[in-house]
């Protein structure tokens, strides 16, 4: 009889140590309700799964891009205005401007330097337009991108863009950028180097 | 009552010299005597927070490319005048301030800001500022580096070439409680963290640096967060590139896969070597005297002084030249050497009054020594010439070029 009580308490113990692990371990903070969660997340990845409903073409982007005052900063053609260039331009003008730290130039334009469309669905909607953050609506998020992607070469212009489709613009960058490879603690940055 | 307020009068009297003169800049101490107290400036305002003397006046400046405060009021690039630095600790006015592509600098209500932890994890938390502060905390000194601190042959002054690095001491609970509080899920890969300003600066960061090192910071320098540095809380992570070190933090989601933010988009390139050197810091050591555009009166005895730090550990030695890179003695290290922190070094030098090339190089605890541009060049196979540019975030060696009449000079114009 001796070992199964033995038995019992070690069996009782590892599940009080397994229902310890599980539960929080200070109890400081509080569960957000899903209604929170749903208006904080404005994180949208590469697979697109955070898209909300909407659709967007380029022809209505190109009314928003003025209607939105876009052209203010990112000048009347996408380039040369104080704000990064959204458009490649033909480089023949050169912007008055001093390009910002890092410089988004012909060579860094978003719709053809980023991997995936969703980077640029996620920044219109959390950084633009300046001082207007978080006024746009989907649709019109939707059309800004179509837009950007048309005039850059990316997309046919009649191409209408949805949760379904923009994940799938094969953005021109899309296999030529390379991760860093996996961090590990203590590990010199790069092997070798110099 | 009556004594306390005889004493406290006979206070302000006696001190008002030496406040006036010091804190308020009104006139050179001795000049006269002490005005009558009528005049005073606010004396609880002097005391209640200190002033630097109205002789010293090391200041930032915005880098050259562009202003700021700009046009529309938003901060981009400050530089920290790392000339007139002394020890390791860089104060809080003088950190330098980098923006998410220019933003304005908010003023948050602490007791409206909150962090939210969501995404995959077994239970999402919330949390106020002052509930942070009931988790454990650490203090320790951490640099912070932008991956734009690079040197450049047209940068007249340190606070030009490595103006954009600064340290400090840092207070916070580390993200691996807050993280642990959660209930991390299996095939969380990374987190996206992002700030409270206007443009919701967001980046992606690998689980496991997440996971090692992060902190979820509210003090600085023993007080709380500067408004410019993030306040009233903001991630750290210890020798990453500044970026990642998301200020104003109100939000961690734990996701499957590098999230590809603007600022992650920003940073990719088509090598992964280049990647892993732009994410990380370091080593990386810099003379700040004698330095641009100060001058050594003669010939004789000088202390050649800067700082030396690493993305990915402590610094083991730093080596100093001063014939333009072809001999190399060790410095001192005056002060303890801290992981992924800067470290001042010394090397007592006596110049002969000869033009020459002085330059510092350092070696971290992994063993990882400060690159040469000639060595960085060599191993990209890139020709070693003006043109080339250190790929990732710049930790070359610079040189000073000091004239025979004293005066310095980048050494790479």
């Amino acid at each position: 009889m001796e070992w199964r009580k033995l038995l019992l308490l070690v069996a009782i113990l590892a599940l009080a140590q397994l229902a310890q692990a599980q539960s929080t371990k200070y109890g400081v903070g509080r569960t957000p309700t899903p209604e929170e969660i749903r208006a904080w997340d404005i994180s949208i990845g590469p697979d697109g799964k955070e898209l909300p409903p909407g659709h967007g073409t380029a022809a209505e982007g190109a009314k928003l891009f003025r209607e939105k005052q876009c052209v203010v900063c990112h000048g009347s053609t996408g380039s040369g205005g104080p704000a990064p260039t959204l458009i490649k331009s033909d480089g023949t003008k050169k912007s008055k401007y001093p390009c910002l730290v890092p410089c988004v130039d012909d060579a860094l334009v978003m719709s053809l330097h980023a991997q995936y469309a969703t980077t640029m669905w996620d920044y219109i909607n959390r950084a633009m337009p300046l001082n207007k953050q978080g006024t746009l609506k989907p649709d019109e998020v939707y059309s800004l991108v179509a837009f950007l992607l048309f005039k850059n070469g990316v997309i046919a212009e009649n191409q209408v863009l949805d949760p379904e489709t923009l994940p799938r613009v094969k953005m021109p960058n899309r296999d030529h950028a390379a991760l860093a490879p996996e961090w590990k603690h203590a590990a010199p940055r790069l092997q070798g180097y110099p | 009552m009556k004594i306390k307020s005889s004493g406290r009068r006979k206070f302000l009297k006696n001190s008002a010299a030496i406040i006036g003169a010091a804190a308020a800049g009104i006139r050179p101490a001795g000049a006269e005597n002490p005005p009558p107290e009528m005049d005073m400036p606010d004396l609880e305002a002097l005391i209640s927070y200190g002033q630097r003397s109205s002789f010293v006046k090391s200041h930032r400046v915005s880098v050259m490319e562009r202003m700021s405060p700009d046009e529309f009021g938003m901060t981009f690039h400050v530089l920290s005048p790392i000339q007139d630095s002394v020890g390791i600790i860089t104060p809080s006015s003088l950190h330098y301030i980098s923006t998410h592509r220019g933003s304005y600098v908010p003023n948050i209500d602490p007791q409206e800001h909150r962090l939210m932890i969501h995404g995959m994890v077994d239970r999402p938390l919330i949390f106020s500022v002052d509930e942070i502060k009931r988790f454990p905390f650490v203090t320790r000194p951490l640099f912070l580096e932008c991956l734009g601190n690079r040197a450049k042959a047209s940068h007249k002054t340190v606070q030009e070439t490595h103006g954009l690095t600064s340290c400090s001491e840092w207070t916070g609970v580390p993200l691996s409680i807050l993280l642990n509080e959660a209930g991390v899920q299996s095939g969380a890969a990374f987190i996206v963290a992002e700030g409270a300003e206007s443009v919701k600066g967001a980046t992606s960061i690998p689980i496991g640096k997440a996971m090692d090192d992060c902190l979820v910071a509210y003090g600085q320098n023993g007080e709380a967060l500067r408004p410019q540095q993030g306040f009233p809380i903001r991630l750290l992570v210890p020798g990453f590139e500044g970026m990642h070190n998301v200020k104003y933090l109100r939000r961690i989601k734990l996701v499957e896969k590098d999230y590809m933010t603007y600022n992650d988009y920003g940073h990719i390139v088509p090598d992964a070597r280049v990647a892993a050197l732009t994410r990380q810091i370091g080593p990386k050591s810099v003379i700040t005297f004698p330095s641009g555009e100060q001058k050594l009166p003669g010939p004789g005895l000088y202390e050649i002084t800067g700082l030396a730090w690493s993305g990915s550990a402590a610094i083991r030695n730093v080596e100093i030249s001063t014939d333009g890179g072809q001999s190399w003695k060790l410095a001192e290290l005056r002060t303890p050497s801290y992981s992924m922190a800067h470290t001042r070094f010394a090397f007592p030098w006596t110049w002969d009054g000869k033009e020459c090339v002085i330059m510092s190089r350092c070696t971290d605890e992994l063993g990882t020594r400060q690159p040469t541009r000639a060595e960085s060049a060599k191993f990209f196979g890139k020709p070693d010439n003006a043109d080339f540019r250190a790929p990732g975030a710049d930790n070359t060696v610079f040189p000073w070029r000091i004239a025979a009449d004293g005066s310095v000079q980048n050494g790479m114009a």
